[in-house]
């Protein structure tokens, strides 16, 4: 067992136990303060895969900006001194849940993955090991730099959805300005 | 791990009666798709680059058989994930700005955040 698998581990039982908190906590506000946690996490681990650029998207737009909205809408709803309202537990949505949960992590782990470790490198007739390291080196550049080509990509292949990505956000934004005000009008 | 995520925030938002609990439990589920998505970008091939091995007259089969230095398209193959995943948060973000809108909204019209007793649609 590694140092990285050691970290993996931590990081993902923080991830979860924080997760469990958000969903079963009593004050809503706690809630919200543990989400930040399960958002950190996230983006520790996005760190360990070499997203290093998503790791810092996440940490910018999830902690830095959802949740805060959402600490806004708490305070503007509930009355933050008589805490949360009703609370619900369901033991059947709970064994439903579980239960996909189970099927999921058993098709995961039974489903033959193409990995670069098991199938990506096979020294092929016409191939040397210095070839085959040469292949390795590349794939370990691309994760290495993935700021420069993730901003290639975007600007290149991945335009269209980058527009309509961006019309959807202006979308958005304008959508919650005409909710807030209209309600305003009324009253 | 992803998976687990995603079942205690679909726990949360099948069970919860507070819209910003089953918000935030949402919010959980999209960050578990995420984490799905940058793993296999990381750990797996695409399909298409392990039959191109047989395919000798592809690039990105040239560079498996033959271990030549990958070319920029095959490269970025690699990063799709990444990609996908930075639109899901971009999209995520919108939802939570108009969702917290609406959720605002409610709470002015009904004086309420319990999903019950938004019954409008009731007929």
């Amino acid at each position: 067992m590694s140092l990285l698998d050691i970290i993996f581990g931590v990081i993902s039982l923080v991830a979860i136990a924080s997760a469990i908190s958000v969903v079963n906590q009593r004050d809503i506000f706690r809630a919200a303060l543990f989400l930040v946690v399960s958002f950190l996490a996230v983006a520790a681990l996005f760190v360990l895969l070499n997203a290093e650029f998503l790791a810092v998207v996440q940490v910018l737009v999830y902690v830095g900006a959802v949740s805060i909205l959402i600490i806004f809408a708490i305070m503007l709803t509930s009355n933050v001194q008589t805490g949360s309202t009703s609370h619900g537990f369901s033991p059947l949505i709970l064994i439903l849940v579980a239960a996909l949960t189970a099927l999921i992590v058993s098709t995961a782990i039974s489903t033959d993955w193409n990995t670069w470790d098991s199938k990506g490198f096979e020294v092929s007739p016409g191939g040397t090991e210095e070839d085959l390291s040469n292949t390795e080196q590349g794939i370990k550049n691309v994760f290495s730099n993935t700021t420069v080509v993730i901003s290639t990509l975007i600007m290149t292949r991945f335009v269209l959805p980058m527009e309509v990505v961006s019309v959807v956000l202006l979308a958005a934004v304008i959508g919650a300005l005409a909710l807030v005000r209209d309600t305003e009008v009324e009253s | 791990m992803s998976a687990i995520i995603f079942g205690i925030g679909l726990y949360g938002a099948l069970s919860k009666k507070n819209i910003l609990t089953v918000l935030m439990s949402i919010e959980l589920m999209f960050n578990a798709v995420n984490i799905a998505l940058i793993a296999f970008s990381r750990y797996t091939i695409p399909q298409g680059m392990t039959v191109a091995k047989s395919a000798l007259d592809e690039e990105i089969g040239l560079a498996l058989a033959h271990g030549t230095p990958l070319g920029d398209t095959a490269l970025n193959t690699l990063l799709t994930g990444q990609i996908f995943s930075i639109f899901i948060i971009a999209v995520a973000a919108a939802e939570v700005a108009l969702a917290l809108g609406i959720v605002i909204a409610i709470y002015r019209n009904r004086e309420t955040v319990d999903l019950t007793n938004v019954n409008l649609m009731k007929g």
